[in-house]
């Protein structure tokens, strides 16, 4: 653990709204490493993004409640004062957000918005800032860099955006990357590129990355960790094989059967029953039950904790390995007996 | 943008052209009173009014009559240029005192504009950073007060606290600033306030409203999360996104206020040209009626000429062609 750049503890973030009370995320823990990447896969709703919001200090305190501890290089960002916490906003933690539309400021040239990012971390004259942001915009892929840092955002094309927000986020050489479903509002071949230039610079710079995503697909090329997320709980976490070859959880299994397949191995799409639970009155006990096939006797009324139960890496399904184990198989059989 | 410029430059023509017309209509062909009667004094005779008449130019048929002003207006008569001919009431030319008149309402109006955009803004931002506190509650208070409490209420409150009561006030009337700078600005002052107070409250509302959509942009958390002071999120971020509608508002207000400033004119006793105007309309003085319309006309459409190409450089998506 000594290793681990992100350290959450037990994390509670609770909304006031005036129908009740919302528990978006629920005693949430989780670690990343130096060089290391999470992906966090959830339906919307699931405590994604709001989760990273809390760690960055984003969601207003004033009708939020968060609990826990955000070990970031052994400060707790939610007890540091704000001053230290906008020093830790972008120089230890970058965060690169989902629509790059709406995420830089329509009024600003991005070299101007870059530049602004840097000014506010270190003391350097604005032409050296300048050049600073067509170096990062060289790097993140950009073409003619010296042109394009001129431009207005809505002057370039989505795929162009995107790539200026992850300079934005980078541009300080931060500890940590935070992508916020960077790829969702993109073209598939695109979404390729941006996840191999997150990848790319994860290698080249050491940095820690978390991706967030609805995507298990966008996860499995270019994460090694994996925590999957339902209505503000992780339900399983462990390396991308084990989750994607070996996955313990019914939620995991919901989703990966609902995910389209090509080739040979094609077969139907098996949607997940129901819909995500309300999270003002969220169902007691293991909060996947209703929507459960597999559930039984205790799932209603006992909390699962995440826990190694056997299978190498971490869950929270009350089933034991061998029920898992045939459960599983039982699935697949019967997906791949399905003709598509 | 050249092109832009041209075409609503002969736009702004069309527009004023039509806009002589209908006052033309309104002033001279539609009223059943004959302006002559008003100016052949008491004893009336047929003659007399005839006579009257002549002088006035109003003997000649309504459409030589129109083209008559449009003409002097285009090519300026021997008092100046654009010329507006004589006042029917004293005989001399319009031109001069017009413009004598403007120079005192534009005083007025400029003042009145930096401290309404300077409350306007201050009470909105502050309203929309401290939402649904009790200083919210406060500034939207006073901003429903200002828009409700009428120009000629306010002032002579105004002037009965601070003049009649108290005595700090200089009273009504305007000095000149060459005459005398310091008596220039005291006697300003509070016509300055009275008349921005109505639009500091229509503008902090708007500013307030601007600000609140503004605060919820997802832009505003990127200034966030890459570490911007919070003082710069919300002057570079916030701010600067949401002033553009307000300067969209005032120009026109701007425009408008140069014509419409009568009753704050009145009250104070201030020789603008709202007064003038007022005056104009008491005497059936049509030629003065006639230029001030036409020189209102063409500030609203300056200002939102100005307005618009004004816009392009707030917000660069905006583009013309």
């Amino acid at each position: 653990m000594s290793d681990a750049l992100l350290e959450v503890r037990d994390l509670s973030v609770r909304f006031d709204t005036p129908d009740g009370v919302v528990k978006a995320v629920d005693g949430l823990s989780f670690t990343v490493g130096r060089g290391e990447s999470l992906g966090v896969v959830g339906e919307s709703g699931s405590g994604k993004s709001v989760t990273f919001m809390a760690i960055m200090g984003l969601l207003n305190r004033a009708y939020t409640d968060i609990e826990g501890e955000v070990l970031f290089k052994g400060d707790d960002l939610l007890t540091l004062p704000q001053s230290d916490l906008r020093a830790i906003r972008g120089e230890g933690i970058g965060m690169v957000f989902q629509d790059p539309m709406t995420s830089l400021h329509p009024l600003y040239r991005v070299g101007a918005q870059i530049v602004e990012a840097i000014r506010a971390h270190r003391e350097v004259p604005k032409t050296e800032a300048w050049k600073e942001a067509v170096e990062i915009l060289r790097l993140v892929g950009i073409p003619s860099p010296e042109e394009r840092v001129r431009s207005y955002p809505h002057e370039l094309s989505g795929g162009m955006r995107q790539r200026v927000m992850i300079a934005m986020g980078l541009v300080l050489k931060p500890d940590l990357l935070i992508a916020d479903e960077p790829t969702t509002a993109l073209d598939v071949t695109v979404q390729a590129q941006i996840l191999d230039l997150i990848e790319a610079l994860k290698q080249e710079l050491n940095i820690g990355v978390v991706l967030i995503s609805h995507s298990l697909g966008v996860i499995a090329d270019v994460c090694q960790r994996v925590m999957v997320m339902y209505a503000g709980r992780a339900v399983e976490l462990g390396s991308r094989d084990e989750v994607f070859l070996n996955p313990v959880h019914p939620y995991t299994w919901g989703l990966l059967e609902s995910i389209p397949q090509g080739g040979a191995q094609s077969h139907r799409l098996i949607p997940i029953e129901g819909s995500p639970p309300s999270l003002i009155t969220p169902p007691a006990g293991c909060r996947f039950h209703p929507r459960c096939p597999h559930r039984f006797e205790p799932c209603d009324v006992e909390r699962p904790a995440l826990a190694d139960r056997g299978s190498g890496h971490l869950d929270a399904c009350l089933m034991t390995s061998e029920a898992k184990a045939a459960a599983w198989a039982g699935r697949q059989a019967r997906r791949n007996a399905v003709p598509a | 943008m050249g092109r832009y410029i041209i075409r609503r430059l002969l736009w702004s023509i069309v527009v004023i052209v039509a806009v002589t017309l209908f006052s033309f209509l309104i002033f001279y062909v539609l009223p059943s009173t004959d302006p002559a009667a008003a100016f052949a004094g008491k004893q009336q005779t047929a003659e007399l009014k005839a006579e009257v008449r002549k002088n006035l130019g109003l003997d000649k048929s309504k459409p030589v009559q129109y083209l008559t002003f449009v003409k002097t207006l285009v090519v300026g008569d021997k008092y100046g240029w654009p010329g507006f001919n004589k006042s029917f009431n004293t005989r001399d030319g319009i031109h001069d005192e017009l413009f004598r008149r403007l120079n005192v309402t534009l005083q007025l109006a400029i003042g009145a504009l930096v401290i309404w955009l300077i409350m306007g803004v201050l009470i909105g931002v502050l309203s929309a950073l401290k939402r649904r506190t009790k200083w919210d509650r406060a500034a939207m208070g006073f901003a429903l007060l200002g828009i409700s409490t009428p120009v000629f209420f306010l002032g002579l409150v105004s002037l009965f606290v601070f003049w009649f009561k108290l005595k700090i006030a200089p009273g009504t009337g305007f000095v000149h600033f060459s005459d005398n700078p310091g008596q220039w600005f005291t006697h300003l002052l509070m016509p300055w306030i009275v008349l921005a107070l109505l639009f500091a409250a229509v503008y902090a509302r708007i500013v307030r409203g601007s600000m609140l959509e503004v605060m919820g942009e997802d832009y505003i958390r990127t200034a966030r999360a890459k570490g911007v002071p919070e003082r710069q999120v919300i002057t570079r971020h916030m701010l600067r996104a949401s002033i553009t509608p307000v300067v969209t508002l005032a120009g026109i207000d701007f425009a408008v206020l140069l014509s419409s400033a009568v009753v704050t004119e009145s009250v104070f006793n201030i020789p603008g040209m709202g007064a003038y105007v007022l005056q104009a309309v008491n005497n059936q003085d049509l030629g003065v009626v006639m230029a001030v319309t036409v020189l209102a006309a063409f500030f609203v459409t300056l200002a939102s000429l100005l307005v618009d190409i004004l816009y392009a450089f707030l917000d660069p998506r905006v583009r013309y062609t």
